[in-house]
């Protein structure tokens, strides 16, 4: 009802007793458990940071055996596998890349965006006090440690879940499959399913909140790009995920309850007594990717969202294309839900169906491209801040461009025949999942970290940072393009035990060395990060001269975050223009005078 | 109170207007159970609105991926389900579908009385529907003990015993004679006669009848015998098991949130000012029971 409202020309500072009424809560209710969403967006972003370096060691173990296999890893083979010497044996192996995925898509990507930037912005950037359901912020928050409590324990069982994070039946849930079968699954399930309750309360608190809480004035269409990605995020999160848990209630009542939903029947597995069941393991694949299929884009719209804000913002220019930029992040997520089938090319499907889901796929190019081509069209002839966050926005657009171009190889059924399962799609979806999102998140903690805190990050070091990370990404991921090409299949502990990848070894050692710089140089974000919060430049309100709301409130902001009342006049990206006089920009919360020869304003 | 033009005056939501004035006066110059962060209960309650329908969105999807494994099954090996719904009791399912109906009614009438503010109403129709719920809940439980002493388990564990197998057998005759006689009171006599079903009436007849060890008759083994189990039968069970057994699980959760509800109403938390929570817990009833509709044909009354 707000956004109807015609706003009066001045702000109208509420009553004292509005912020009187309600007294400071306690240090355990402040800042353990806290329904203030700054709070739990800060708690997020702690937590994410702290799972990116697990999930990056991980990737660094998998990489250390692809480039020497079967040798002794150095500090962390010692901590993980002392047992054996310190060696990873292809039991732990496996374990290796199941985890590195699960920690980096449920425990970093996903809540980084939607928990930490989430939170932290949405009440900021629509002018409201705080979430609609804090209580329910909170939860989704606390709901994420047994989660995390459920994944590391199940390292302790017999090396850990084994069956990638895609959890395919039958080796999913036949404990006598492999030996990472066992009792880990079953905990693996639990915390995804603690993950999705998590990820729901976040979803329908974000939705309301967007629909029901702006401030006068913000209407649908003044909203910023990032709340944009942020609402597509959170419908196509509470639509896509319950599928997805009920899908794994299934698998784990097939473990535990003996039902035979995904266990098809006659089947001996090492030497195990024949199954009995009529279950059909394709019907997992099928409503996991249901969920997991929109879950690409729940890592990927937000991102999207806010590089909008952030290419605009430091390209001193209004985001080209507003309108076009919201109904084709809508089209992406609309399409999103009808082609989970082109994870499935390989796994025996009509090729009637496999066409169709070829056609949708190939679809989503379209509004891909509108989006890259608006990006570009925001930075042509701006006035360009040549700073860390304009760099990892281009990164985000460049690395997008190429991981988008490879997608569109696996997305055509007689090009994914040849390179399903290789390094190809590994390369694929590192360089959306790393390449964009991560630069996003990156440029994103850089741009509203003087929010958070009210320090500025230094830029010289975070400059240092994004280009090693550049550098180093491009020699560790593009290589696999090549070896996918070559034929090196995925999740293999020993590729060159076939002769045929045996030339391979080589640039498989080049790509580690770049991967192990690439995880050191993680350390400069996180001591940069770290250092910035006590000893950071101070800065105002608006640091980036930048347009949205969040920027009229403190920097911290307080709790209930404006001193006034926001109401907005106009969109979020009036910069540069030539109404705004002196500055090169106008706040939202501005009132923008008409030139005389426009008879409607924007 | 601050001004009117920032917090908006208190308005109840839509019709309720006009009784307003009933809502009682706490003084202090602060609305209670309004959260700072909302302008009014106006917005208060849609966000709360909003929020509970899309929870049953999820909800509604949630339930879909399971009966998306149902018509996988169902379309698969529609054999089962015509084998498994035999073992299932339509009397206790349809009087379940009704328990939970009168709930629903009951339901919404609390939500009626917590509008117009009538406390006694709200609280008695509460206690009728936690009653209902139970109820339902204590039906279930008897249907699950009933069909684990029989060993109808899921899929892994099914071993359906011989009494289970004989029930089986008469249903099949009967719906075989209802195809073919067409008049079923007849040929339900008929069977009865057969099988010494009336085994009290006629005890002198078959005194003589030796019981194998399965504790049955020459004749009642045949029919058992005449049962053909189709294969992985079991399987309609892991959906039976894992559909009602959800449902049950929101049936408990609604039992919790319902007490919640009964307990605040006690303390006259509700006025025709703020009376949300007792409408949102009302929706998620509904659709607890909206469920359980779509559960008892599919399950119960398929052929």
């Amino acid at each position: 009802m707000s956004a109807t409202i015609t706003p009066p020309a001045v702000s109208i500072p509420p009553g004292d007793e509005m912020h009187a009424v309600h007294h400071q809560p306690g240090w355990i209710r402040r800042y353990i458990f806290s329904t203030d969403h700054k709070v739990i967006g800060i708690q997020f972003l702690f937590t994410t940071l702290l799972m990116l370096m697990v999930g990056g060691a991980l990737a660094l173990g998998v990489r250390w055996q692809l480039a020497w296999p079967w040798e002794r890893m150095p500090i962390l083979g010692d901590m993980l596998f002392r047992t054996d010497g310190g060696q990873i044996t292809p039991e732990a192996y496996t374990m290796l890349f199941t985890m590195h995925a699960t920690v980096m898509i449920f425990l970093v990507v996903i809540p980084i965006l939607a928990g930490a930037f989430g939170n932290f912005l949405i009440p900021l950037q629509i002018g409201a006090e705080d979430m609609a359901f804090p209580t329910l912020n909170m939860l989704s928050y606390w709901f994420m440690w047994p989660a995390i409590g459920c994944f590391m324990l199940s390292f302790a069982y017999d090396g850990g879940p084994a069956a990638g994070w895609t959890i395919y039946p039958v080796l999913a849930v036949l404990p006598q499959a492999a030996p990472g079968s066992g009792f880990a699954q079953t905990l693996w399930l639990f915390g995804l399913t603690f993950v999705g309750f998590s990820s729901m309360f976040g979803s329908i608190n974000y939705m309301t909140t967007i629909i029901n809480m702006r401030a006068p004035g913000m209407t649908l269409f003044r909203m910023p790009m990032t709340i944009w990605g942020m609402f597509i995020t959170a419908i196509l999160q509470a639509f896509a995920l319950p599928v997805l848990t009920a899908a794994g209630f299934m698998m784990l009542a097939d473990r535990m309850l003996g039902t035979t939903f995904f266990i098809p029947g006659g089947l001996v597995v090492n030497n195990a007594p024949a199954t009995v069941g009529g279950g059909q393991p394709l019907m997992w694949q099928h409503l996991f990717w249901f969920y997991s299929h929109p879950a690409v884009y729940i890592m990927l719209l937000p991102a999207m969202g806010m590089v909008s804000d952030m290419l605009a913002c430091m390209s001193r220019k209004p985001l080209f294309g507003y309108k076009p930029m919201i109904f084709s992040m809508a089209t992406i997520a609309g399409l999103g839900f009808i082609v989970w089938g082109h994870h499935m090319f390989t796994s025996g499907m009509n090729p009637i169906v496999g066409m169709t889901f070829m056609v949708s796929t190939i679809l989503i190019a379209l509004p891909s491209a509108i989006k890259t081509f608006n990006w570009i069209g925001t930075m042509w002839g701006g006035k360009l801040q040549f700073n860390t966050v304009l760099l990892n926005c281009a990164a985000f657009v460049s690395m997008f461009i190429t991981g988008g171009l490879s997608g569109i190889f696996m997305a055509a059924v007689p090009v994914d025949v040849y390179i399903h399962d290789t390094y190809f799609i590994v390369a694929h979806f590192h360089y959306i999942l790393f390449g964009s999102t991560l630069f996003g998140i990156f440029a994103a903690i850089h741009f509203w970290f003087p929010k958070m805190f009210g320090r500025m990050m230094s830029d010289r070091v975070g400059q240092i940072h994004f280009f090693i990370t550049f550098a180093a990404f491009n020699c560790t991921f593009f290589p696999m393009h090549l070896l996918g090409i070559g034929g090196m299949p995925r999740r293999y502990a020993d590729p060159y035990h076939f002769p045929y990848l045996e030339h391979l070894l080589p640039l498989n050692q080049f790509m580690t060395y770049a991967a192990i710089v690439m995880g050191f140089a993680q350390f400069i974000l996180l001591f940069n990060f770290g250092w910035s919060i006590f000893f950071g430049k101070k800065c105002g309100r608006n640091p980036w001269n930048s347009n949205g709301l969040e920027w009229q409130a403190p920097s911290p902001p307080p709790h209930g975050n404006f001193d006034v009342q926001p109401v907005v006049y106009h969109g979020p990206y009036e910069y540069s223009s030539p109404v705004s006089g002196e500055n090169d920009y106008l706040p939202q919360t501005e009132y923008m005078p008409r030139r005389p020869d426009q008879s409607q304003g924007h | 109170m601050s001004t009117a033009d920032v917090v908006s005056p208190v308005t109840a939501p839509g019709e309720h207007h006009a009784h307003s004035g009933d809502g009682h006066d706490h003084g202090h110059g602060h609305q209670p159970h309004l959260a700072h962060h909302f302008e009014s209960y106006e917005q208060q309650f849609d966000a709360g609105k909003l929020g509970i329908w899309l929870f049953l969105v999820t909800e509604v999807l949630f339930f879909s991926g399971l009966f998306c494994a149902y018509v996988v099954y169902r379309v698969l090996y529609p054999e089962l389900f015509a084998f498994g719904h035999l073992f299932l009791n339509k009397e206790l399912g349809a009087i379940n579908t009704v328990v939970l109906l009168v709930s629903s009614l009951t339901m919404a009438l609390a939500v009626r009385a917590a509008q117009l503010g009538q406390r006694q109403v709200l609280i008695s129709m509460l206690v009728v529907t936690i009653a209902c719920a139970f109820v339902f809940m204590g039906i279930k439980y008897v249907e699950y003990t009933t069909k684990f002493r029989e060993g109808l388990f899921p899929a892994r564990y099914f071993a359906p015993t011989p009494e289970a197998l004989l029930h089986a057998a008469h249903m099949i005759h009967d719906a075989q004679s209802h195809g073919s006689a067409g008049h079923s009171a007849g040929a339900h006599d008929d069977h009865a006669a057969d099988t010494s079903h009336g085994h009290d009436a006629k005890a002198g007849d078959h005194a003589h009848e030796e019981v194998n060890k399965n504790g049955l008759t020459a004749a009642e083994q045949a029919m058992v015998d005449s049962v053909k189990v189709p294969p992985n039968a079991g399987l309609f069970f892991s959906i039976y098991y894992c559909l009602t057994g959800l449902h049950g699980i929101h049936i408990i959760a609604g039992i919790a949130a319902i007490s919640w509800i009964l307990v605040r109403s006690i303390k006259g938390h509700f006025t025709p000012l703020y009376f949300g929570p007792v409408e949102y817990v009302g929706l998620y009833w509904h659709l607890v029971d909206l469920i359980w509709i779509y559960l008892f044909p599919l399950l119960y009354l398929i052929h």
